[in-house]
C-alpha cells in the first residue's frame, strides 16, 4: 500500500484516511490524481474515513477541505491528530 | 474521456421518449384505493401497483406537487402503461389525463358506486389488455443523448465526498457533453457549498431562482425554530466520519462535476431541455429518487458511503460505494465497486468509465442491485398537513 491518506485538494488543512491507521505509524497522502503531498507520523488511531490533520491547527482556525472551509476549529490540533466533532464545529445554522 | 461503445437498447414511447424500463403500472390515486390497486397487481403477472399513503384533503402547492409526482411517475418513459385507480371519478380523471397526453395508454376506474371487487375486475380487463400491448413492445438502438439520468448520495462519508461522487461528476461530465439530461438537487444539503452551485449556474436569472430557493429553505429552517444540526450531518454520516453540513455539501456537489447549470426545478417538474438542472428537492432518499422519477429520470446515480439500500420501483438506482467496509460486508447492495479509487489503483477517468459501463448495462436490461433486492420505495413528498 503506497498511500494511507486521501486529499481532496494539495493545499487542504485535512485529509482522509483510506484505511484504519495506528498511532504513531508515517503514512504518506496523496490526492486521488496520485499527486503527492507528502507523509506524516499520526498522533492518534484514525479510522477508515475519518479525517487527519496535515499541519498543526490552532483554535478558531477555518479547517479547508476541498479548498474551502468546512468549519471551524474548537481547539488547538496537532498534526497528525484525528479531526472530528470533538474538535471542529460548523459555521453555519449556529444559535 | 468518452462514453462506453456498447449498443444501447431501449423502449421508445409515443411521445419519442426513452425509456429502459417497461413497466405496465397500478397507481392509486389516493390512501383508500392502494387496496384495490394492489388487488389488480396481485390478479395480473406483469404489472406493479404504487401503494402510498395521500391523496386526500390535500390542498394548495402540497395538492399540486401530489399530482405533479403521481402524473409524473406514470408519464415516466419508464412506464409503458398506466391504469389509474381512485375513490371518485374526478381527481382519477386528472390524473388519467395527464398522463395520456404522452400517448401511451391509460384507463382509469374510481370506486364509488362500484366497491373495490367490481372495480378490481374492470381494472384487472384493462391491465391484462396493457400487459399484453406491453409485452410486445421492442427494444430498439437508443442513444444516450436521448435519456434524462439523475444522481443523489445517501448515507454519504468522507469517502462519498472524495471518491464516488467526484465519479459521478466526472460521468455527468461526459453525458453532459453527449448531450444528456440530467438532475440533481437537495436544496438542505448544500448548505456550505451554495456558492459552488451559483457559480456553476448558467445565468444570473438562473443562478438568483437558485438562491431565493435554498434562502427560502432555510428561512423556513429558522421559521419553525429547528435545529438541522442534530439531523445533519446524520448520525451515520458521522460514524463515518463527516463532521459537518459544510464537509458534507462540498462533498455532496462534487455529483455536479464542473457541468453547467441549465434551470431550477419545481419538485417533481420536469426539464425543458438537455444538461444538468437542479431540483428543489428533500434530501430523504426515497422522496429524491421518486422525484426524479416524476421528472422522467430513467436511471439513477446513487452514491453512498455506509450503505443506504434505497431503491425504486421503475427508477433502476444504480448503487456506487467506495467505501472497503460497504462494498465488503453489503455486496447484494453495490452496483459499483470504487474501492479501487482508495487504494490508487484507478484514477478518476477510470472510475468513471466503470459507473457509464455500469449504466449502458442497466440501460440494455440488466436489473440494479436495488431492483433484484425488490426495493420498490415509493415516497411522496409532503410540504404540509392536510385539511
Amino acid at each position: 500500500m503506497k498511500y494511507g491518506i486521501l486529499m481532496h485538494e494539495p493545499h487542504d488543512d485535512v485529509g482522509v484516511a483510506v484505511m484504519d491507521l495506528t498511532a504513531g505509524s508515517e503514512v504518506g497522502a496523496a490526492t486521488l490524481e496520485g499527486q503527492p503531498v507528502g507523509t506524516l507520523t499520526l498522533a492518534e488511531d484514525i479510522p477508515l474515513g475519518h479525517k487527519v490533520a496535515l499541519r498543526d491547527l490552532t483554535a478558531g482556525h477555518k479547517v479547508l477541505e476541498y479548498g474551502r472551509p468546512i468549519g471551524a476549529a474548537t481547539q488547538d490540533i496537532v498534526r497528525g491528530a484525528h479531526v472530528h466533532v470533538h474538535n471542529l464545529k460548523t459555521l453555519r445554522w449556529s444559535k | 474521456m468518452t462514453l462506453p461503445d456498447i449498443p444501447l437498447f431501449a423502449y421508445r414511447r409515443p411521445n419519442g421518449k426513452i425509456g429502459i424500463r417497461n413497466h405496465v403500472v397500478i397507481l392509486p390515486v389516493d390512501d383508500i384505493s392502494n387496496a384495490a390497486a394492489e388487488g389488480v397487481a396481485r390478479l395480473i403477472r406483469g404489472t406493479i401497483a404504487l401503494p402510498h399513503p395521500y391523496g386526500r384533503l390535500q390542498f394548495g402547492p402540497d395538492l399540486d406537487l401530489t399530482f405533479r409526482t403521481l402524473i409524473g411517475a406514470g408519464r415516466n418513459p419508464n412506464v409503458a402503461a398506466v391504469v389509474v385507480i381512485g375513490i371518485e371519478p374526478n381527481w382519477t380523471a386528472k390524473i388519467v389525463a395527464g398522463i395520456a397526453e404522452t400517448g401511451k395508454p391509460a384507463a382509469g376506474f374510481s370506486i364509488e358506486r362500484a366497491g373495490d371487487l367490481k372495480t378490481i375486475e374492470a381494472a384487472a380487463r384493462k391491465a391484462q389488455e396493457f400487459v399484453q400491448y406491453a409485452t410486445e413492445l421492442q427494444r430498439q438502438p437508443v442513444a444516450f443523448a436521448e435519456m434524462t439520468f439523475s444522481t443523489k448520495c445517501g448515507e454519504s462519508d468522507t469517502t462519498s465526498g472524495l471518491a464516488s461522487n467526484p465519479t459521478v461528476g466526472r460521468a455527468f461530465e461526459r453525458l453532459e457533453a453527449a448531450g444528456a439530461t440530467l438532475i440533481f438537487g437537495e436544496t438542505t444539503e448544500v448548505t456550505g457549498a451554495e456558492d459552488k452551485i451559483a457559480e456553476q449556474c448558467a445565468t444570473p436569472e438562473v443562478r438568483a431562482e437558485f438562491l431565493r430557493l435554498f434562502q427560502a429553505y432555510q428561512d423556513f429552517v429558522n421559521s419553525v425554530d429547528a435545529d438541522l444540526l442534530g439531523s445533519q450531518p446524520t448520525q451515520g454520516n458521522i460514524r463515518g466520519g463527516l463532521t459537518t453540513i459544510e464537509e458534507k455539501a462540498l462533498g455532496n456537489v462534487e455529483k455536479m462535476g464542473r457541468c453547467t447549470i441549465r434551470s431550477v426545478l419545481q419538485p417533481a417538474e420536469e426539464p425543458k431541455g438537455p444538461g444538468l438542472h437542479f431540483m428543489d428537492s428533500s434530501s430523504a432518499a426515497a422522496e429524491m429518487v421518486t422525484l426524479c422519477l416524476a421528472a422522467g429520470s430513467v436511471a439513477h446515480f446513487f452514491t453512498t458511503g455506509q450503505g443506504n439500500v434505497i431503491g425504486n420501483p421503475l427508477l433502476p438506482v444504480i448503487k456506487l460505494s467506495a467505501n472497503p467496509l460497504t462494498v465488503a460486508t453489503m455486496s447484494e447492495h453495490i452496483d459499483v465497486d470504487l474501492t479501487g479509487l482508495l487504494r490508487f489503483e484507478i484514477n478518476l477517468d477510470q472510475a468513471a468509465d466503470l459507473a457509464l459501463h455500469m449504466l449502458a448495462r442497466t440501460i440494455n436490461g440488466r436489473l440494479t442491485a436495488a431492483e433484484t433486492l425488490r426495493h420498490d420505495e415509493f415516497v411522496l413528498t409532503k410540504l404540509y398537513r392536510s385539511a
